[in-house]
């Protein structure tokens, strides 16, 4: 599926670059995109640091264990998997909620946690498991409580009430993310017959 | 009321965190600069390991958008989605919506400039830009982190709540501001 995807991005880009007659555009593209991959990574690595530290903390004090505790009716539900104490389901919840706030940079070192802490339920595998597939389900398609950056764009542009779309984004993102957790179900419960077959 | 209160919450978040964390660390006699500095370890080798994920995929995208290809998928689609009441201007923005975070905001912006924040298309613009995340790079990133190369279905979860995101957005702004 994945190869797929690539592919199709890829080749899709370079026919239609070649039929238009803008070949350079592709090399252009290609080389700027790779450059730009590494500064997001570079980018990435304080806040990483940062957040992870901070984290270690919480862990070491109780705290994220103390937060799965408090968690635990939902998440046992949603990630059956997981057993109810396991670290992951601590830097889980951590993730869901930095991506509410609107806090994307802790967002993602949280949610990088969570992913290597569900990798130590799979290891040494390089596919991912299913309660990964059903935090990115909802981690793709969480809500946001206060869309700043948009917010703030329609502000610069005199809108005469630039946060009437609040209501609207959260009403499209619960729909989105209804569906999300639905499908992750229902693909979860093929591949478990499929097992038992 | 409550808005203004959201936003509070967000301004205050970050350094609330940063205080009662360590200050509750060391109520519980933990080690806190040592521990930061552990888990601090971890910032760089995770950032590293997503390079290449990040670099195949963000060359994929770039030259999906910059060739014109994605312009192309989008007037193949428009008799489609311009059944369903989705201006066609829109269709760009849909289809950047799984790609690319910051060329949702660049798309979001220009429609916004070209048509005024408060028109139909603005404020659907605005409601896109603010549903759901960017599937391909959270996934790219995620699974990049721990070395996972097989996303299952994954993709196929993620896709499908970017176009429900899509399809909710283009109603509930149909229903409120038509």
């Amino acid at each position: 599926m994945l190869n797929f995807v690539w592919l199709f991005l890829l080749a899709s880009g370079v026919i239609v670059a070649a039929f238009t007659g803008n070949i350079e555009v592709v090399t252009e593209a290609a080389l700027g995109a790779a450059k730009g991959a590494v500064e997001v990574c570079f980018d990435l690595i304080g806040v990483m640091a940062l957040w992870l530290g901070i984290m270690r903390i919480a862990e070491h004090g109780g705290m994220v264990r103390g937060l799965a505790r408090l968690m635990k009716p939902v998440m046992i539900k949603l990630f059956p998997s997981v057993p109810s104490d396991h670290p992951a389901m601590g830097a889980i919840i951590l993730n869901l909620s930095a991506n509410m706030l609107g806090l994307g940079n802790a967002a993602t070192p949280f949610g990088m946690k969570a992913m290597k802490e569900l990798q130590k339920l799979n290891p040494g595998s390089d596919e991912a498991s299913e309660a990964m597939c059903t935090f990115l389900a909802l981690n793709t398609s969480c809500i946001t409580l206060i869309p700043a950056t948009i917010i703030g764009v329609r502000l610069s542009f005199g809108s005469s009430n630039s946060t009437e779309i609040v209501g609207p984004c959260i009403f499209a993102t619960g729909i989105a993310m209804i569906i999300a957790v639905s499908l992750d179900y229902w693909f979860r419960k093929q591949a478990n017959r499929g097992r038992k077959l | 009321m409550l808005l203004s209160l959201l936003t509070i919450v967000s301004t205050w978040a970050i350094p609330f965190l940063l205080l009662v964390i360590p200050v509750y660390g060391c109520f519980k006699k933990v080690p806190v600069y040592e521990s930061f500095v552990e888990g601090a370890e971890e910032g760089f080798t995770t950032a590293v390991k997503i390079i290449p994920f990040l670099v195949g995929m963000m060359v994929a995208i770039s030259v999906f958008r910059a060739s014109g290809a994605m312009e192309y998928l989008g007037e193949i689609l428009n008799p489609l989605t311009s059944r369903i009441g989705a201006p066609s201007e829109i269709l760009p923005l849909a289809l950047m919506r799984p790609l690319s975070g910051s060329g949702v905001l660049g798309l979001a912006t220009e429609i916004m400039r070209t048509y005024g924040p408060d028109s139909f298309i603005g404020r659907l613009a605005s409601i896109m830009q603010g549903t759901t995340d960017t599937t391909f790079f959270v996934l790219t990133v995620y699974f990049g982190s721990i070395g996972v190369k097989k996303y299952k279905y994954s993709i196929i979860t993620g896709l499908s709540a970017d176009l429900t995101g899509f399809l909710a957005s283009l109603y509930i702004c149909n229903l409120l501001f038509r």
